[in-house]
């Protein structure tokens, strides 16, 4: 079948198409090597998340990075199913990390979106609290003492806290928004 | 012998201690002294795809108190390890990245140096103690016992930064159960992910995925998964009845931290080796190590 978009179609894909976000990845520590990227579809043959989510396809991902399509690679909640299990970098002939490709791409979402798991919200509040990424019961703590364990470590909270402005993630947490579940 | 700095992390003691006293209980059998750390923050791993330089940040502070007390740091979470490991070695080889971490932790008065090393509770086994001391120290061998390994990914990958010297993968775990005399069982996907990462926004592929492991684990007659890691851990103890409702199955497999198996072969008793916490009950296993 051959596909003839009308001159409003091709209009609408190009204004949707962001030339310099290729570059504006490639800019993130870790994801430096985005354009060697050939399409092998090795990443997502050895990837346990695929089979399960139609979006979630590195392969597809790294593409769509290189095409530029920014808002529908951001806009789409499956870019927080990735487990880190890393053996996408492991086996990539060409060296290039997607992980760290979609690590790059969350933190995107969370700086230009304001937008977060719940959960990520939930952690980061925590740390900044506690040090600890839950607040540990009373209960907890003594059921260490009755195991002879020693005592945990304490956290130093006004340090966190100048780490968590020295990157500005602060004034984003407060405000993002968040969700619950990706399905 | 040798000293560390022993870094827990969170989820060990909110959730799991019985990987945290069975740990302990080993080290200190084979004289591994072990010192505390005098200030905390998590590893960073779980910030690191909201933040990943508040993440380097966190993990930097760390290793900074470490390179302080010029100790090496030990984990028993293959997370913390990874996180810890990682970020130590490159902000070693990355100067240009080692400079942007080193302008903000001058605001917290510390200054990354590199002058360390991060080790796992399998490293330390292995490099440390040696196999050879492992299998002096067996009192109770584990003949007639086969179990199967997970080692876990954040222990084994990307290798890149997992591998130390000649040791790196799932040999290092293998090894280490077949020196308590036990043998060690292949079996389908040994090194797949156990999911638990992102359990907090989907349960359904982790469960999915742990199912899975679960079953092949069954399909070659293991008595016992062992593992390294609490976030597997929780996947295959704490979840597994939860699998067994939810997909109509009975599985039935104890999960122990390897420390306890290693315990048992020692001649150590369950409850120095905290057993009693487990979810699924290992009566079974017991009774045919120590009858």
């Amino acid at each position: 079948m051959v596909y003839s978009m009308s001159q409003k179609e091709e209009f609408e894909v190009v204004n949707r198409v962001d030339p310099a976000f290729k570059r504006a990845v490639s800019g993130m520590h870790g994801a430096e090597k985005i354009s060697l990227c050939f399409q092998c579809g090795t990443c997502t043959a050895g990837c346990p998340i695929s089979r399960f989510n139609d979006f979630y396809n590195p392969r597809r991902i790294a593409r769509m990075i290189q095409l530029g399509l920014k808002d529908r690679l951001l806009s789409n909640d499956a870019l927080w199913l990735c487990t880190t299990c890393y053996t996408c970098i492991d086996n990539c002939p060409q060296g290039v990390e997607m992980a760290y490709i979609i690590r790059a791409l969350r933190n995107i979402t969370v700086e230009e979106r304001k937008v977060m798991p719940t959960i990520y919200k939930q952690m980061l509040s925590n740390i900044l609290k506690t040090g600890y990424v839950y607040v540990i019961s009373e209960l907890r703590i003594k059921r260490r003492i009755q195991h002879g364990l020693p005592p945990l470590p304490k956290s130093d909270s006004k340090q966190i806290a100048k780490l968590f402005d020295a990157t500005h993630i602060s004034d984003i947490l407060e405000r993002a928004e968040t969700f619950d579940r990706v399905d | 012998m040798a000293e560390y700095l022993i870094f827990l992390g969170c989820v060990i003691p909110y959730r799991l201690q019985s990987y945290e006293i069975s740990a302990r209980r080993i080290l200190e059998a084979f004289d591994v002294k072990l010192v505390e750390m005098p200030s905390f923050n998590c590893c960073g791993y779980p910030v690191d795809p909201i933040d990943h330089e508040l993440a380097s940040l966190l993990a930097a502070r760390n290793l900074c108190l470490a390179e302080d007390l010029e100790m090496d740091i030990l984990t028993l979470c293959n997370g913390c390890f990874s996180m810890l490991n990682k970020t130590n070695r490159m902000l070693k080889e990355d100067r240009g990245y080692r400079e942007k971490i080193n302008k903000a932790l001058g605001k917290i008065g510390m200054e990354f140096k590199g002058s360390i090393e991060v080790k796992h509770l399998v490293h330390v086994l292995i490099e440390d103690i040696g196999l050879e001391e492992i299998k002096k120290a067996i009192k109770r061998p584990l003949k007639n016992i086969q179990v199967a390994q997970h080692s876990g990914c954040h222990l084994i990958r990307p290798a890149k930064y997992a591998s130390r010297g000649g040791n790196g993968g799932m040999e290092m775990l293998k090894e280490l159960i077949r020196a308590t005399g036990a043998e060690c069982l292949e079996y389908e996907d040994e090194d797949e992910c156990c999911g638990n990462p992102i359990i907090g926004v989907n349960e359904e592929i982790p469960l999915q995925l742990a199912r899975e492991k679960l079953k092949h684990v069954r399909a070659v007659g293991a008595q016992a998964l062992i593992t390294v890691c609490p976030f597997c851990h929780i996947m295959y103890d704490l979840n597994q009845s939860r699998i067994e409702r939810k997909f109509g199955l009975k599985l039935e497999i104890p999960v122990l931290h390897y420390p306890q198996l290693l315990g048992l072969a020692m001649g150590l008793q369950p409850d120095e080796l905290a057993l009693n916490e487990l979810r699924v009950r290992p009566d079974e296993l017991l009774k045919r190590i120590i009858g």
